[in-house]
């Protein structure tokens, strides 16, 4: 963590058109350092679009992604990215780790210690052997977590790493989210699950419909909306 | 019926007689099989995972000529090995028109389509799942390619055996660029094909019997393979 901040990031008018739907409208947004900015929204509103145009996977039809000091590849070997659904490589839980440190250009034994730190740190150290893709749902979300980990990024884009976890692996998930930002890493994380947000959100952006309706510090968005669709959604009454 | 019984008898006598000839002839096309079974890896393993990750102006044309490939008929490509390889063709120098050599070299030809094609769609299916969480991780698609083809190798490994499978049974393409020499470039589907005509049946039935054989042991390897690839036995296999 001691190489120069990439932070803050600025998105900068980020639109994304996709089989003739306006998938993202004039996004603007500013991600802070060491700060968790959850991109809230009910489902379909582009958040995980908006999280893959700032990570760098898609190309937005309009807009910049600016990091600070660094851009393209050099910008994004210090970013890590976690998925809904975890994708894992047909090989063991360690291998899967140190297959990503090795991207980094890490000698072999550096990546293997580097791994099995890492497992430790999201309590997978047992399972390294095992094949990955014999862990339980939450089990591979936690080795996605460890593989994002062991390549010490200074972002974590997470993109909706609870929609399909039941709630105590949920529980386990957020617990490494707080961990991670008690580490001082700098997190972007889309939900749709409300309780979630006010748990883990430093600043909010609220995506509806592709279009970013209100963005700020989580506790005065939460108390204070200023757009009905917020109000509405943090009744539980924004109905698509 | 006599004859069958008796060319049975008499086949059965050879291969558990260990008759050298007999032998010989198994050896030499295995050795053919496999050498031509190995340089279609080369070229057809690394080829395919690049025709499946890389997007280029005319690649559809080319997966459609590849796939067209597969069937081209053996004694054509026994008839352009023989010309490429007489005295007089271009490349006529090597001397090598008649040798196991020759053969290996036509039956590659045979097999590189094989391998290429079915390659390329079991990679280009991994890369599609694999595609955002590789690149996320710094992964060129250079890089990716090995990472594609350890990841399918229960499934490459069957496109292999299916290319093995296309090298045992041919004959056409062996026939002219080997010449059925005796001792030197005799295969088991050459000599079945030219020692019935002499009445050999003994000789062409033992061989008969083996390739059919090898046929089976070749699909039932891979029908083992693919058994074992599948989630469930990976799970059952963690547990053992």
């Amino acid at each position: 963590m001691e190489a120069p901040s990439i932070l803050p990031l600025a998105l900068e008018n980020i639109s994304l058109r996709h089989d003739g739907q306006q998938i993202l409208d004039r996004i603007n947004m500013l991600v802070a350092r060491r700060r968790t900015t959850v991109v809230l929204g009910p489902n379909g509103a582009g958040k995980s679009m908006l999280l893959k145009i700032a990570h760098g996977l898609i190309a937005p039809d309009r807009g910049t992604v600016r990091w600070s000091g660094l851009s393209g590849a050099a910008a994004q070997a210090r970013q890590a990215m976690v998925f809904q659904k975890p994708v894992l490589l047909n090989r063991s839980v360690l291998a899967n780790i140190v297959h990503a440190v090795r991207l980094q250009g890490v000698a072999r034994a550096k990546a293997v210690h580097r791994a099995h730190t890492a497992l430790d740190y999201v309590g997978l150290g047992d399972m390294a052997i095992r094949p990955a893709r014999s862990l339980s749902g939450g089990e591979q979300q936690r080795l996605s977590f460890a593989r994002a980990w062991a390549r010490d990024p200074e972002v974590l884009f997470l993109d909706e790493p609870t929609a399909s976890l039941d709630p105590a692996a949920s529980w386990s998930i957020e617990q490494i989210i707080l961990e991670l930002r008690r580490e001082g890493r700098t997190a972007i994380l889309s939900t749709h699950d409300l309780a979630m947000a006010r748990r883990l959100a430093d600043d909010l952006v609220f995506l509806h419909h592709g279009r970013a309706l209100e963005a700020g510090p989580a506790a005065n968005l939460f108390s204070e909306p200023k757009t009905p669709e917020l109000a509405a959604f943090l009744k539980g009454e924004l109905h698509w | 019926m006599s004859d069958l019984t008796e060319g049975f008898a008499a086949a059965f006598r050879l291969l558990f007689g260990f008759d050298a000839d007999l032998w010989e002839i198994i050896i030499l096309s295995l050795e053919v099989n496999l050498a031509a079974v190995v340089l279609s890896c080369l070229i057809g393993l690394p080829l395919g995972g690049a025709l499946a990750v890389y997007r280029f102006r005319g690649r559809k044309a080319v997966i459609v000529l590849v796939n067209a490939l597969m069937g081209l008929p053996p004694v054509v490509v026994g008839l352009v090995v023989y010309l490429m390889l007489s005295r007089s063709g271009p490349l006529g120098a090597l001397n090598i028109l008649f040798t196991p050599g020759a053969m290996a070299i036509a039956q590659a030809i045979l097999v590189t389509p094989i391998v290429t094609a079915l390659t390329r769609q079991i990679v280009e299916s991994l890369w599609h799942d694999y595609r955002e969480q590789l690149t996320s991780l710094g992964s060129s698609r250079r890089r990716a390619i090995p990472t594609l083809l350890w990841d399918g190798r229960t499934a490459v490994l069957t496109a292999i055996l299916a290319g093995f499978g296309r090298a045992a049974a041919e004959v056409g393409a062996v026939i002219i660029v080997g010449g059925n020499i005796a001792h030197h470039t005799r295969t088991m589907t050459t000599a079945i094909a030219l020692e019935t005509g002499r009445g050999n049946l003994a000789l062409a039935l033992g061989l008969g019997i083996v390739l059919v054989t090898l046929a089976i042991v070749l699909n039932a390897a891979a029908w083992m393979v693919r058994e074992r690839s599948t989630p469930e036995a990976a799970l059952t296999g963690a547990k053992l």
